[in-house]
């Protein structure tokens, strides 16, 4: 309880609350310049997701893969690298999910499931721990690397789906008979495609808190992250702790790309360009502020705003791309702190003075 | 100008941060003509003081006045106009520009759409000779010696029109000989007319040059006095608040068996420079060995040497026997060798985590602390009390961040960590750098307490006094070799300073 108060007396939520409130505000005005009415706009975007159970249960479905590819970008933030390329780790994940579920059908499914799963962890972990290594041996940057690698991923995946999976006579690939959804739900959902995914991204933000601030690793990991220079000087290996991270990192995004495939849609399409679910997670990370508790909190906004943007334009005729005016402003006020600082300037006056009198 | 009203008059500035007064009401004023000395501890206020008149903070309460008239120093940029300039302590130069480009940067003299470097130079030219600084208006700033680099400065400030010059740590960086160069470059400032606030902690200095003192504790002006009528331990004592010994007290060294022993160590920097050019010494248990030389002449590859952050071509480390050489720096650390760097902010601490993580930045993979890859964050907490109350550590608690700590405080918090490790060899690099007159004390007496229970100590420092002072042995490094060994009984200064500049050898690798 005593720790519950800590949290909610220091301004760390305050600051995304305020930003949120402002995003939605600038969204508003540009209505209104618009010639639309906001309040109609924005109860037309909450009725969408919240308005009957299917698609409640497709907001989380929308939000399920954001949830993994903030938590990923976040994970490597917090050691000291910016992961542009979830997007790619994501499509190397779905590839190998699927792969794996498509070929080894035979297995019984208690044990295909997980072993899908975990392949697409797995590869989304190498994939990004490519970029790791090239940081940690020749000091390239990972801006650089992830990005690249975000194409060649795309093409990579295409490839394999064209030549190993494909449909005949499709563009997409067999049905996959391994599934992730939750098929006991769908009397609630009203057959919403939810899916474990979801489960599994909480538990992935869990493990994010629980390792990077209690274990040993995670403290290492937090250092290289806030001084490599103080880390190595201190006996730890740093180019290690940068594969380590990104192969973390990845695994996220990779999982993101199992739910998808295994959860959602129970085939993969040969994409014609990059989905952009780690470029979401960017904006995701830095929404939740990139902890783990905040990027889930993030991705339900997030998921949220998108999901509800299509009632704006059926409940209000108000163009859904307004909304990415909204979450583009959210992200500006999170990243310009100064001017909601300025914003709550007042109060904050206000308060000291009613404390001195 | 009338002749009475002081160039610069600051009357009752208060700046207050969240949670402190920075400056309290504090008044100060500069004659024409003057040296003027700001003494204080670290934290004391000097810094927000200056950035006040520098026009990079805003007062709270109080006013300025420059010449009798009322002013509002709200940007640097209005600050230069009013004839302020700053010598600032880490130099702000284009490192690949010449002398000339670097001065006239941001305010070059244009001829059409051309800048004219011409004139410009010659402009150069002749404020060197004016103020005998003796400046090379063409040489690029890579390619001289950092006490021309501060001349460069000061050429800055007074190309922009400064009348009144602000040095904030300006003998830091210097030689003995540079820093007698640099007051007689002040002395001819003075005379020309301009006036010199000159801050600094160190007292020397303050005694030699300065025409008033003016020391702040605490953010108070505890008193400004005439630098004829006062002596070292009366203004120590001001800026403290409590009586100093200069003097370090020890005893006779034991000295016993070699603990640490460099031969014929030879490493090269990445563009192939030898930076450790056949360097040998040794440390034995129960002495402190100074090493005395100008910073850039092989001291951070040393230590980076002996500590496994650099890989050495040739040559032998042992510590107590053992060949260290290319070993890992966990390994070399686990063999009971301390280290506290030269940089507190980049090697020292991790700045965002907080005093309880940092304490065990070496040791969290060790039990009690790591069980089972978990770590007790209870028993690190307690670990962090300990020390915090051992070392007199000031930090709110042990949840604040490393960053909040004042310097001297950040610097006691690794003391206490690199001292806890019980370490046969300890290595100090600038231990006492930025630090003021009662935190250098402080870990001074922690080194020679180490020293007295028979650890071996190296002590790296660009300060003559803390080598003379605090070594039993002192070995002068010049160009990547030691140039000279010497007790600091038998020496002083001006031969030190000669071997520092490499035109004296005594003793050296020859007598190891």
């Amino acid at each position: 309880m005593h720790r519950l108060k800590k949290i909610f007396a220091t301004d760390s939520y305050v600051v995304p609350l305020v930003a949120i409130l402002l995003g939605f505000l600038v969204g508003a005005v540009v209505m209104l310049i618009g010639g639309y009415d906001p309040i109609a706009a924005y109860s037309a975007l909450f009725k969408r997701v919240f308005g009957s159970p299917y698609d409640f249960g497709e907001a989380i479905r929308e939000m399920t893969p954001l949830m993994f590819t903030g938590l990923a970008v976040a994970f490597a933030f917090r050691s000291g690298m910016f992961n542009i390329g979830a997007d790619g780790q994501v499509l190397i994940g779905m590839t190998a999910a699927t792969l794996v579920g498509i070929k080894l059908a035979g297995l019984p499914m208690f044990l295909l499931v997980p072993l899908a799963v975990i392949a697409a962890g797995l590869a989304g972990g190498l994939w990004a721990g490519i970029a790791g290594y090239l940081k940690a041996k020749r000091g390239i940057n990972e801006v650089i690397t992830t990005i690249m690698l975000n194409w060649i991923a795309l093409y990579l995946s295409n490839y394999i789906v064209r030549n190993f999976l494909l449909l005949k006579g499709q563009n997409r690939s067999e049905d996959i008979p391994a599934s992730l959804s939750m098929t006991f739900l769908n009397g609630v959902f009203d057959n919403a495609r939810v899916h474990w995914g979801t489960a599994i991204a909480i538990c992935a933000a869990i493990f994010f808190y629980v390792y990077l601030w209690k274990t040993k690793q995670g403290y290492e990991m937090r250092a290289v992250g806030l001084n490599p220079n103080a880390a190595e000087y201190a006996g730890m290996n740093v180019g290690r702790n940068v594969v380590k991270a990104m192969f973390i990192s990845g695994a996220f995004a990779g999982l993101a790309g199992a739910g998808e495939v295994l959860g959602v849609f129970h085939y993969q399409s040969v994409f014609a360009a990059s989905p952009g679910y780690g470029f979401n997670g960017i904006a995701v990370a830095l929404l939740g502020l990139t902890h783990p508790l905040g990027v889930i909190l993030a991705a339900i906004l997030y998921g949220m705003l998108t999901y509800g943007a299509a009632g704006m334009s059926f409940g209000a005729d108000v163009p859904p791309e307004l909304i990415r005016i909204v979450i583009g402003s959210i992200i500006f006020f999170i990243a310009a702190q100064g001017i909601v600082r300025w914003v709550l300037k007042p109060f904050y006056l206000k308060r000291k003075k009613e404390k001195v009198s | 100008m009338s002749a009475a009203a002081p160039v610069v008059e600051l009357k009752q500035i208060t700046k207050r941060f969240p949670g402190i007064v920075a400056n309290d009401s504090i008044s100060l004023t500069l004659k024409k003509g003057e040296i003027h000395a700001l003494l204080g501890e670290n934290g004391a206020g000097k810094s927000t003081l200056m950035n006040i008149v520098f026009g990079l903070y805003q007062p709270d309460e109080g006013s300025i006045e420059i010449d009798g008239k009322p002013v509002i120093i709200d940007s640097p940029n209005k600050a230069i106009e009013l004839g302020i300039g700053m010598v600032h302590q880490h130099f702000k130069l284009v490192e690949p520009f010449t002398v000339t480009e670097n001065i006239v940067l941001g305010m070059e003299p244009k001829k059409g759409l051309k800048i004219d470097y011409k004139s410009a130079a010659e402009q150069v030219r002749k404020l060197s000779e004016q103020y005998g600084l003796q400046v090379d208006p063409n040489a690029r700033i890579h390619d001289i010696s950092v006490g021309m680099q501060q001349r460069v400065e000061i050429m800055k400030t007074l190309y922009r029109g400064a009348d009144i010059l602000i040095f904030d740590e300006p003998t830091a960086v210097l030689t003995p000989q540079e820093i007698t160069e640099l007051m007689a470059i002040m002395k001819r400032l003075v005379a020309e007319g301009k006036s010199i606030i000159l801050i600094t902690h160190k007292l020397k200095e303050i005694m030699q040059i300065s025409d008033r003192v003016t020391i702040i504790r605490r953010g108070k002006v505890i008193d400004t006095v005439e630098t004829s009528g006062t002596n070292p331990n009366e203004l120590a004592e001001k800026m403290v608040g409590r009586g100093v010994t200069f003097k370090v007290d020890k005893q006779v060294p034991h000295v016993g068996d070699s603990v640490l022993k460099l031969t014929n160590v030879n490493s090269k920097s990445k563009d192939g420079v030898p930076v450790l050019n056949g360097l040998s010494f040794e440390v034995k248990a129960g002495e402190i060995l100074g090493i005395a030389g100008v910073d850039g002449n092989g001291q951070s590859e040393l230590i980076q040497a002996i500590t496994g952050l650099r890989k050495i071509d040739s040559g032998s480390i042992k510590v107590s026997g053992q060949e260290i050489a290319n070993l890992s720096p966990r390994k070399i650390s686990e063999l009971n060798v301390s280290h506290i760097p030269e940089d507190r902010h980049k090697h020292g601490l991790v700045l965002d985590f907080t005093v309880s993580e940092n304490m065990v930045l070496e040791t969290y993979y060790m039990s009690p602390y790591n069980q089972g890859g978990f770590l007790k964050m209870d028993v690190i907490d307690r670990h962090a009390e300990d020390l915090i109350k051992q070392f007199d550590v000031r930090t709110p608690s042990i949840e604040t961040k490393a960053r909040s700590l004042s310097g001297g405080n950040q610097q006691k918090a690794i003391i206490a960590r690199e001292i806890d490790k019980n370490p046969i060899l300890l290595i100090a690099a600038q231990p006492t750098r930025g630090l003021d007159v009662g935190a250098i004390e402080f870990v001074q007496k922690q080194l020679i307490a180490q020293r007295d229970q028979g650890k071996a100590v190296l002590l790296i420092s660009f300060e003559l006094d803390e080598i003379m002072n605090v070594s039993d042995r002192i070995a002068v490094i010049y160009e990547g070799q030691i140039v000279g060994e010497v007790f600091p009984q038998d020496t002083n200064d001006q031969e030190l300073g000669l071997m520092m500049a490499g035109s004296l050898k005594r003793g050296g690798n020859a007598g190891a």
